[in-house]
């Protein structure tokens, strides 16, 4: 590609594109008016509207989320912890469930027919309902050597109510993969095993990596329904605090805080799947 | 007007002196008959039947309110307080009489078959659009229980907590009680019903409930078999209070609160506490 160095671009060119700057320019300047008039239609209908003093102290008390941050990053640590553990959980038996659906030997049978029933009956049962019959219910059975921590029971409930989740969502990834893709690697002189774990897991996980951080995040604020068993999560830490001052800033806070913590996972899961479909898209080069 | 007043307050004067005694009974007439037009004297009392007062309770009576589920033996806390009322009024325990009230009726508008009802109603606003209430014989009381054999079995002193796992509803008095006065090592266990607690209290989950002391006395006496009383509290800013309840604009209200306060403040009431609510089941106060 050598390009000379007397070249001029033509007259008819170098309009156009000015013409195209000056149309970007122009759009920007009209999106920038735009937004801060109607930011400031809501602003004056917001602080003109009826009760907003109200529900400027009831929300949004400086007094209230100063107070009550410190409270709800403790409990928030909680929530942290639970959902790390349980997601490696459920992930591991997640895939374990789906593998186990997708199997075609007449042997199996058995195996597929517990895992479909699994999956039916933990994606059915309301996780709170889950969490109180573990929590509550297996501790009271007084089993020797058994644990009675609310946390390590709360924990398995949700492990038990999403690996079924996860294993269906892992299960529509592996049927997604074409089947002449498993006969080509077994004609390649794949096992079965290794066909599974070179060729169809890779493709099937990457295209549900989507609906699997949905789930992440999902599970991100149902950890806190362990607090029904007496835990003090950040939700909870926030209600000990509403419940006596009848002040809802410390659920804002609470609030805030899970957003702020969700919109970094959505952003990571945003740059992991470009960067793999980049990856497929460059033939499969690591 | 005013000089009425004045006599009311030397009768109700006369009536605290003599009430420690036996006799009360037949000298508070003679204190009333030289303060005629005293509103609160026996004969003027509008009570449903003359010379005669009526005082409903549900039935059973549960201790250790009543004891036996007789109301008339002037044993258990309300039994005491009940006949503590009356002779302050000028009744002899022979003119009480008692029927059952059961206790969806007593705060539900409507005329009463009794001229006051003892049966740990607790005062709120809401109920006083209904029913009149006297002012509160009982500061509800917060209390910890446990169940048999747990570490905290036998805990006498605040101290004695201080490592125990403890929980209470959240939002309540009992909750505070934990936050303010004990400030456990441990996290509190912080449950939205009691209902939830009690199940984490009998699965050991934590080693001690707080809840109110009527509460308490329900909990162990009718849901968890193995559940004890360790002890209450000395808590000040308890915003429960039972009242006698009586019927919405009755003439006998004003009169009964005289008498409930004139117990209060000659010791009246804590003496019969003391007896019924913390020796007799053994709830003494955890300091």
């Amino acid at each position: 590609m050598t390009r000379s160095t007397d070249y001029k671009p033509s007259a008819f060119r170098l309009e156009r594109e000015a013409a195209k700057v000056s149309a970007a320019r122009r759009s920007v300047l009209v999106a920038a008016v735009s937004t801060i008039a109607v930011a400031a239609v809501i602003y004056l209908l917001l602080i003109n509207s009826p009760g907003w003093e109200r529900v400027q102290t009831s929300f949004f008390s400086a007094e209230y989320a100063i107070k009550s941050f410190p409270k709800i990053i403790d409990g928030l640590w909680l929530n942290l912890r639970v959902m790390i553990v349980a997601e490696i959980f459920i992930l591991l038996i997640g895939l374990l469930v789906a593998l186990a659906r997708t199997t075609k030997s007449p042997v199996l049978f058995p195996l597929r027919v517990l895992a479909a029933a699994y999956t039916d009956i933990f994606r059915g049962l309301p996780l709170l309902l889950v969490i109180l019959l573990l929590g509550l219910g297996v501790p009271a059975l007084r089993i020797e050597g058994l644990t009675n921590s609310v946390v390590v029971w709360g924990g398995a409930a949700l492990v038990l109510t999403y690996s079924a989740y996860v294993a269906e969502v892992l299960r529509a990834g592996i049927e997604s993969v074409h089947p002449t893709q498993r006969m080509a690697a077994r004609a390649l002189g794949l096992s079965n095993v290794q066909t599974t774990r070179f060729v169809v897991l890779p493709q099937a996980i990457r295209r549900v990596i989507p609906p699997l951080l949905n789930d992440l995040v999902s599970l991100q604020k149902d950890s806190g329904l362990i607090s029904i068993l007496g835990a003090i999560d950040a939700i909870k830490a926030a209600g000990i605090i509403t419940a006596t001052s009848f002040n809802f800033t410390p659920y804002v806070t609470a609030g805030v805080v899970f957003v702020m913590l969700t919109i970094p996972l959505a952003r990571f899961t945003d740059v992991v799947t470009a960067r793999m479909n980049k990856r497929q898209m460059q033939g499969g080069v690591a | 007007m005013k000089k009425k007043y004045l006599l009311a307050v030397a009768a109700v004067a006369a009536l605290t002196l003599s009430a420690c005694s036996t006799d009360a009974a037949e000298t508070s007439p003679a204190a009333s008959e030289s303060a005629t037009g005293d509103a609160c004297a026996p004969e003027n009392l509008q009570t449903l039947e003359a010379g005669v007062l009526t005082i409903g309770t549900d039935s059973p009576a549960y201790e250790p309110w009543f004891k036996n589920d007789d109301p008339t033996n002037g044993e258990g806390y309300e039994s005491a307080v009940a006949y503590a009322v009356a002779a302050e009024l000028g009744f002899t325990p022979d003119q009480v009489v008692w029927t059952v009230a059961p206790f969806n009726t007593v705060i539900a508008p409507g005329e009463k078959a009794f001229d006051f009802d003892i049966n740990q109603v607790s005062i709120t606003d809401e109920r006083k659009q209904a029913v009149d209430f006297s002012s509160g014989y009982y500061d509800v009381k917060q209390a910890l229980i446990t169940i048999k054999g747990s570490k905290l079995d036998g805990a006498t002193s605040l101290a004695d907590l201080k490592d125990a796992k403890l929980g209470a509803q959240i939002g309540t008095t009992s909750y505070t009680v934990i936050t303010d006065l004990i400030q456990p090592t441990q996290e509190i266990g912080s449950f939205d019903t009691n209902d939830v607690a009690k199940a984490a209290l009998a699965n050991g989950q934590i080693d001690g409930l707080i809840v109110d002391l009527p509460t308490a006395f329900y909990i162990t006496a009718v849901e968890l078999s193995d559940g004890i009383i360790v002890g209450q509290f000395e808590t000040t800013s308890s915003a429960e209070q039972f009242g006698l309840v009586l019927n919405l604009g009755s003439p006998l209200t004003k009169c009964v609160s005289d008498a409930v306060d004139n117990l209060r403040a000659d010791g009246t009431l804590a003496a019969i506490e003391a007896e019924w609510l913390s020796q007799v089941v053994s709830a003494p106060v955890i300091k």
